[in-house]
């Protein structure tokens, strides 16, 4: 996974200049910011508000309602791990439980030395190969506690 | 010649291991051509390669990559004898008995290959629709009985017809690509398999309707859908099949792709205008409806992708030929996905009309841990659990309806008998109250406290009472939210607790699963 860089007005000009005339800007503009900066930082929030002529209030607003964007950047690795029904149906409860137990979190927190971080997510469209996961936006299917356990092991 | 070697690309092969496969194969055969299809949708074979042979195509699976020196020593490339020689896929029951025509090329095609996609009949939807005209064209969808296969279930060709007669300087075609619903995956497989039909689909809507621009939202869950799409956008445009003369058919029509941002609401359709339009995805109330003011304001086709991807087969062989498929209101055929704890998981497209329990015991073969089926959950996690008893239901809008339940975007979801469905209710109450756009208080605040209470009953706090409690909460949901999400939450809980009575009485006696 790219590694996130510290936040710059400079690059954050550019990256809103690029978005901020097509219509309906700030979803595009918000996921390349995420992209860049690992989250949306609190700073970033008065410059696109005032490209995109929208009060602070309403871009937090839309920050805050949808579950991708951050404010503060995740760990240097992302496992989500999918919590929805066709996952239940063979057993992703008692795998999440065994990850929050291995690595002493629970799904929504990252690892206090800031290696991990694991989240739920509902549903990757895996449903046949359940249960599913994406590791830095790589999908995994039909995992076992063992399948987990070495994906966990390769992370540096 | 160089023979073809198909390793599909779709992202629950990928999950499976087909990268890896594809990786050997490059080392081990270089003088194979390797295409990246989508998937035939056969996930228990996953990943299911297919070699190009002169008896034609020739399928092994489930390969893995430690496989493939193996397979090439027992003559892979000529399509020979090895334990994992599956023979031709259209032979496999699970295809045979199938009827594709929305998915007629996926898992066969190259899906950034116009070559490919021409040869397998694509674009002769768009050609005869610019012969017949946009009135002629649209009335032939309407003809065709086509019903949205989001979830809703309106008539598409309705639904257009609304917009072409309505006036407006721009108009928009949005395809839904939210797929939100777990158990099913036909968008993503469109997407990544046969990405030029969905093109093909939103040309027609924006020639049949007068729209020039289209959107396609999709959900960020899914970034190899959106590259493929992406590319196949790209090509589409270098071959003029978007642009300002498309298909030199003297009208104009270009695509942009727009992510989610992992918001359940945003498949909800005004909630995902809202989102389009850069806003929070709250829920509109209706009216006015998208047809009038959608996107911008302006007059929009919403439609979801299985719709949209059904229109070019539709224009192509006649609204007559699919309409004859199908059952009462519930005309063609459903891309059906068969997921979760079944041993034959996968994607079935046949005419509306096979039982539930045809599809789970017979194509399905079954639970995949081998335990008894108890429950299926149908439609998405809006949907009812049904219980074995309602197996013959036939796969239907009216006939799932009917037993107050809904076939929604076609998924089913197999559960084997160590399955709570306490659990599965506080989940369904716990879902609405994570994904409520936060507009009603029913759903809002309803759910959370349909959340405590089953947690009650779970603990045997109270059980009667708090069996009543929650029948009344979901009433309350039922008859108080503005969209489906709290609307329908009481689906899923008042199947359980209707269907299965038994794991509301209290602490449940947790026995093994073993
Ligand atoms: C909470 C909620 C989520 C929905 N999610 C989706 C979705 O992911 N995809 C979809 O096509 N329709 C979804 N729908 C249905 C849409 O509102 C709408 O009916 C559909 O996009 C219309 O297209 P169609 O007529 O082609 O089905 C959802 C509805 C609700 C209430
Ligand atoms: S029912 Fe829930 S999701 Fe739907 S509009 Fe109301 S609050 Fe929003
Ligand atoms: S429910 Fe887990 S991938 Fe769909």
């Amino acid at each position: 996974m790219r590694a996130p860089e510290p936040w710059n007005p400079d690059r954050a000009a550019e990256v809103i200049a690029r978005h901020k005339d097509a219509p309906g800007a700030l979803l595009p503009l918000l996921h390349e910011l995420q992209g860049v900066f690992g989250c949306i930082p609190d700073e970033a929030v008065r410059p696109v508000a005032e490209a995109l002529n929208l009060s602070r209030a309403e871009v937090h607003g839309v920050v805050s309602f949808y579950h991708d964007f951050r404010r503060d950047p995740a760990g240097r690795h992302v496992l989500k791990l999918c919590q929805a029904e066709a996952c239940q149906s063979m057993g992703c409860r008692s795998l999440a439980a065994e990850v929050e137990q291995r690595l002493g979190v629970r799904l929504g927190e990252t690892t206090a030395d800031g290696r991990v971080t694991v989240e739920a997510v509902y549903c990757l469209g895996l449903c046949a190969t359940a249960p599913s996961a994406m590791l830095d936006g790589q999908v995994v299917g039909r995992l076992t506690p063992a399948r987990v356990e070495a994906l966990l092991e390769t992370l540096p | 010649m160089t023979v073809r070697v198909f390793v599909p690309g779709d992202a629950a092969a990928v999950a499976v291991g087909a990268d890896a496969v594809a990786a050997a194969l490059t080392r081990h055969a270089p003088e194979a051509r390797l295409v990246r299809s989508g998937s035939r949708g056969l996930f228990w074979l996953e990943p299911l390669i297919e070699v190009e042979t002169p008896q034609g195509r020739i399928g092994f699976g489930p390969v893995a990559a430690e496989d493939v020196p193996g397979l090439l020593a027992a003559g892979l490339l000529d399509g020979g004898a090895h334990p994992l020689r599956l023979g031709r896929p259209e032979e496999l029951p699970f295809l045979k008995r199938q009827t594709r025509l929305t998915f007629a090329r996926c898992g066969i095609v190259d899906p950034r290959s116009l070559d490919d996609y021409r040869a397998h009949g694509g674009w002769k939807g768009l050609e005869r629709a610019i012969a017949l005209g946009p009135a002629t064209a649209l009335e032939e969808v309407v003809q065709s009985g086509l019903r949205g296969r989001g979830g809703a279930g309106f008539p598409t060709g309705i639904k257009w017809r609304t917009v072409a007669q309505t006036q407006a300087a721009q108009k928009y075609i949005v395809c839904n690509a939210d797929e939100g619903d777990s158990g099913t995956f036909s968008d993503r497989m469109v997407m990544e398999g046969d990405p030029f039909v969905l093109i093909e689909g939103m040309v027609i809507a924006g020639f049949a309707v007068g729209a020039t621009k289209g959107y396609v939202y999709v959900r960020s869950e899914y970034p190899h859908a959106i590259a493929t799409f992406g590319d196949a956008l790209t090509i589409a445009r270098a071959a003029g099949y978007l642009g300002a003369n498309v298909a030199d058919g003297g009208f104009a029509f270009d695509i942009e792709v727009r992510v989610g941002a992992g918001a359940y609401v945003c498949g909800e359709e005004t909630a995902l205008l809202d989102s389009l339009e850069g806003k929070r995805g709250q829920v509109r109330a209706k009216p006015p409806l998208p047809a009038h003011q959608g996107l911008f304001g302006q007059p929009t086709v919403i439609n979801n992708v299985i719709s949209l991807a059904t229109v070019p087969t539709i224009l192509a062989d006649g609204a007559a030929r699919y309409r004859d498929f199908g059952m009462g209101r519930s005309r063609g055929t459903m891309p059906i996905q068969l997921a979760g704890n079944v041993r034959h998981g996968g994607l079935f497209e046949t005419a509306f009309g096979m039982t539930l329990g045809e599809l789970v015991d017979d194509i399905g073969g079954g639970t995949a841990s081998g335990r008894p089926v108890r429950a299926v959950q149908v439609g998405g996690p809006l949907g009812a659990y049904f219980p074995r008893a309602l197996f013959d239901t036939p796969f239907d809008y009216e006939a799932f309806t009917a037993k107050d339940g809904l076939i929604g975007h076609g998924g089913i979801v197999v559960f084997d008998d160590t399955v709570d469905m306490a659990e599965q209710a506080r989940f369904a109450m716990e879902f609405c109250a994570i994904e409520s756009c936060g507009k009603c208080t029913p759903c809002r605040i309803g759910s959370t406290r349909g959340v405590e209470v089953v947690e009650r009953i779970m603990r045997g706090e109270n059980v009667a009472a708090s069996r009543a409690l929650l029948t009344d909460l979901c009433n309350t949901l039922k008859f108080g939210s503005l969209c489906a999400l709290g609307g329908f939450t009481p689906y899923p809980v008042m199947s359980a607790l209707t269907h299965f009575p038994e794991d509301f009485a209290g602490p449940r006696l947790r026995v093994a699963a073993e």
